[in-house]
């Protein structure tokens, strides 16, 4: 599993299903999104770059050293801001793309 | 068990796209732009399909001010280890400029330096933000009236019109004249005749064991979702695929695959061993002997090994983890969790020593534990995929092909898939315009030359064989949908296919060797899974893609084992080794191509007896890196016939071998 959806954030608007080059979700008709496949999915994240509602979010599985941290993804002012959820923490928010990058 | 009793539509364009990706778009809108009705047919949805879903943080091929084409076809072609077709690397190199330029124009964020130039890594790397390039690239597609993008449709097959018309004439297509694909989300096929086609369907992934076990099997680097359907096609049509044995291991990071290019190139990382040595330089620097380097440092017990970077300050680490949101999440949100632990871990120890903490500011090593993937077969990092002369016309008379699916031309990445797109679209309406003026002309006039389609009418799928193959594939899924399921199913064969490659055919659990034994126990164990996949049933079209994807992969990876038993030598050490021939064989600088002798258009169901697999060689026009360079036309020669080194199916498939 590493796409987690939060049901009460979900609006049904179909925009993760829609893009997911997987075809693996469901979403639509007034009931919240889910996942049909879920050992399926590739990580690719483009369902949480589609999300208007951070209703869907990424997780790394344990297999792969992931510490049960979930990643999601906003847009402000068309740029992406993702957000790190810690269990017991507070969210952390990184913006993905500032003017002028170019430091790595 | 209720069947999806499949509704057949059917479609009408002047050229074909199969795949949406980054070669499809690239294809179908300079098609468009010439004034052609296109059909794209994309197995997902073309805003996040393929390779660029997740976004890439560089332009791996381009070419600075002061270089020329020739200069990164020669870097391909020495990095292939001298396999690599000289006229298809310098005419995708020609249009490398152009491809970036596209990109530009559809406003990917590349990076500027002050004075409004690119900022680049390296003489053929170009900076960019990435995250959102493929929604920006589909975009070239968008309210175009001549471009119909028809979405959650699985290309099954090609329709071809036969020659002389007839069922006798099904061993040889005249002209491949469309394709035929499921639909995902109905239970409808969909058929599309056109009279030119493109195939940019990408690579191949999951043919061997994943590195990552089990609920984790699709967290790979290539996309799970390209199952080599586009080859699949091919090899059932009679095309020639060529170069499958140079397959792709690709150095990652472990855990997530992600590319270690950014380390390296961006931050300086070296490849580090358990002791610490920077053992690099003893291995050489071509892709396949940095993944040697790994292997060779962990089988001699000086693993685990590391990219090593740093220390890094606060805002150099922040604008790695932001390179790597722009092309592998997973990553990223692995460097964000490490970074969110040693934070609290050196609060903790601040507060614990009663000082205050500005442990977050502070310098940081950054060191990541790589790996070899699993083996890919890719046409855009190796030489793989679909026999094409420098139009991209495959050997299938209005079959054209580009991007990964492409082979003889390695190291394209983005630009090169483009440059391969544009070049695919003029090939192809070239072959239309000559269709056109054949028309107009009286019969009887056409050269017999094969790659000269016969005269005909332009309004494709007449042809017997286009309907005979349309036929035989709603009989083919029908048997899929109706019947008692099998107690396996699809993930299972796949599960037991990819163990067989794992095991005999160089996968990463055999330390990538393999030896002529192994591959023939591989070839019979794939000939048997084929034999139970045509027993499993499907209750929804998304199930019979399923099955259809597993025997796509069965398909190359046949040719595949082919491949690898008939090139007895060891060329590429970090992508695999041929136990007992050690070393590159001069004699061995030459292509291996392969096709089926009698095609069957659709997957028979006996497919170790029929129809025989012919493995021909051909000149390799590589040898430019030590003598003058040859046209394609005098290298390109192919060699004669010979038989294949036999993959036996049980009972030594007749034909084959022979
Ligand atoms: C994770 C990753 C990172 C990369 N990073 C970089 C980078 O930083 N810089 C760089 O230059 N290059 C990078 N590359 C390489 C580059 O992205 C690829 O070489 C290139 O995009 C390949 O283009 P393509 O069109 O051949 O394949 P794709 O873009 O994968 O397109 C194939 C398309 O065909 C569709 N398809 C497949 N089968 C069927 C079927 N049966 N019917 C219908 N449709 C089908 C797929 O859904 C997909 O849309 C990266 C590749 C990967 C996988
Ligand atoms: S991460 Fe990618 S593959 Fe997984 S569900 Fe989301 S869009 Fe689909
Ligand atoms: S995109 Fe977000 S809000 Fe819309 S259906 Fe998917 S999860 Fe729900």
């Amino acid at each position: 599993m590493s796409v987690v959806f939060e049901p009460s954030l979900c609006v049904s608007c179909g925009r993760c299903a829609s893009v997911c080059p997987g075809t693996l979700l469901e979403a639509g008709d007034g009931r919240p999104a889910r996942i049909l496949f879920p050992d399926d999915c590739w990580g690719c994240a483009s369902c949480l770059k589609a999300c208007p509602r951070r209703a869907v979010r990424l997780t790394l599985p344990p297999a792969l050293g992931g510490l049960g941290g979930l990643l999601s993804c906003g847009r402000e002012g068309g740029r992406l801001v993702w957000r790190l959820e810690r269990p017991g923490r507070e969210p952390a928010d990184f913006p993905g793309d500032p003017e002028g990058e170019g430091g790595y | 068990m209720p069947s999806p009793h499949l509704k057949t539509v059917r479609l009408q364009a002047d050229a074909l796209v199969i795949g949406g990706g980054t070669a499809g778009c690239a294809a179908a809108w300079l098609l468009a732009e010439k004034g052609l009705e296109v059909i794209v047919l994309e197995k997902a949805a073309i805003e996040r399909s393929g390779c660029l879903a997740a976004g890439v943080n560089a332009v791996n091929a381009w070419i600075a001010p002061g270089r020329e084409a020739a200069d990164y076809a020669r870097y391909a072609l020495e990095d292939a280890h001298g396999i690599a077709s000289w006229g298809l690397l310098l005419s995708m190199s020609a249009r490398l400029g152009e491809a970036v330029g596209f990109l530009d124009r559809l406003g990917v964020p590349f990076h500027r330096g002050p004075d409004g130039r690119y900022v680049s890594r390296s003489w053929r790397n170009l900076k960019i933000n990435g995250g959102d390039i493929k929604p920006a690239l589909a975009s070239c597609l968008k309210d175009r009236p001549n471009i119909r993008v028809v979405e959650r449709v699985h290309a099954l097959c090609y329709l071809a019109e036969s020659g002389r018309g007839g069922e006798g004439a099904l061993a040889r297509p005249a002209r491949i004249c469309g394709a035929a694909g499921l639909r995902l989300n109905a239970p409808e096929l969909v058929a599309v005749e056109a009279p030119a086609v493109v195939c940019a369907t990408g690579g191949a992934a999951g043919l061997y064991r994943p590195n990552n076990p089990g609920r984790s099997g699709h967290k790979m680097w290539y996309p799970p979702f390209n199952t080599g359907g586009g080859w699949a096609m091919g090899i059932f049509a009679g095309a020639e695929l060529t170069t499958l044995e140079m397959r792709f291991v690709a150095l990652r990071l472990q855990d997530t695959a992600a590319p270690t290019g950014t380390l390296a190139l961006g931050q300086g990382a070296r490849q580090v061993n358990a002791l610490g040595e920077d053992y690099e330089p003893r291995y050489g620097n071509t892709t396949s002997q940095r993944v040697l380097a790994w292997r060779a440092e962990t089988e001699a017990g000086r693993g685990p090994c590391a990219m090593r970077a740093g220390p890094l300050d606060l805002p150099a680490r922040r604008a790695l983890t932001r390179s790597y949101l722009h092309m592998s999440p997973m990553q990223a949100l692995k460097f964000l969790e490490g970074e969110a632990a040693a934070e609290e871990a050196a609060a903790a120890a601040a507060a614990g020593a009663g000082a205050a903490s500005g442990a977050g500011n502070g310098h940081r090593e950054f060191s990541f534990q790589i790996e070899g993937t699993e083996p890919y077969v890719i046409g855009g990092h190796t030489a793989s995929g679909y026999q094409v002369d420098e139009s991209r016309a495959t050997t299938l008379p209005g079959l054209f092909a580009c991007g990964d699916a492409a082979g003889g031309a390695p190291q394209k990445y983005v630009s090169g898939a483009l440059a391969e797109g544009f070049i695919a679209a003029e090939g192809a309406a070239l072959y239309l315009a000559g269709l056109r003026g054949k028309a107009d002309r009286p019969p009887g006039d056409a050269p017999a030359d094969a790659r000269t389609p016969a005269a005909g009418p332009l309004e494709a799928g007449e042809g017997a064989l286009a309907s005979l193959t349309l036929s035989r594939l709603e009989r083919l899924l029908e048997g899929f949908a109706s019947g008692p399921a099998p107690a396996y199913g699809p993930e299972d064969l796949e599960e037991a296919m990819q163990k067989a490659m794992d095991l005999y055919a160089g996968g990463r659990g055999s330390g990538y060797r393999y030896g002529l034994e192994g591959l023939r126990e591989a070839g019979r164990r794939v000939l048997g899974i084929w034999k139970l996949a045509f027993a499993l049933k499907a209750e929804t079209p998304r199930s019979l893609s399923r099955i259809w994807e597993l025997l796509e992969r069965l398909a190359v990876a046949r040719h595949l084992i082919a491949h690898l038993a008939e090139r007895t030598e060891t060329r590429w050490p970090g992508f695999g080794e041929y136990a007992g021939h050690p070393g590159p064989d001069p004699a061995l600088e030459l292509f291996i191509n392969s096709r089926l002798e009698a095609p069957p258009f659709v997957p028979p169901e006996d497919f170790g007896r029929h129809p025989p697999m012919m493995l021909r060689r051909s000149l390799a026009d590589s040898r430019i890196l030590d003598g003058p360079r040859p046209s394609l036309a005098e290298g390109g020669q192919p060699g004669p016939l010979f038989p294949g080194p036999a993959v036996p199916g049980e009972g030594a498939p007749s034909g084959e071998g022979a």
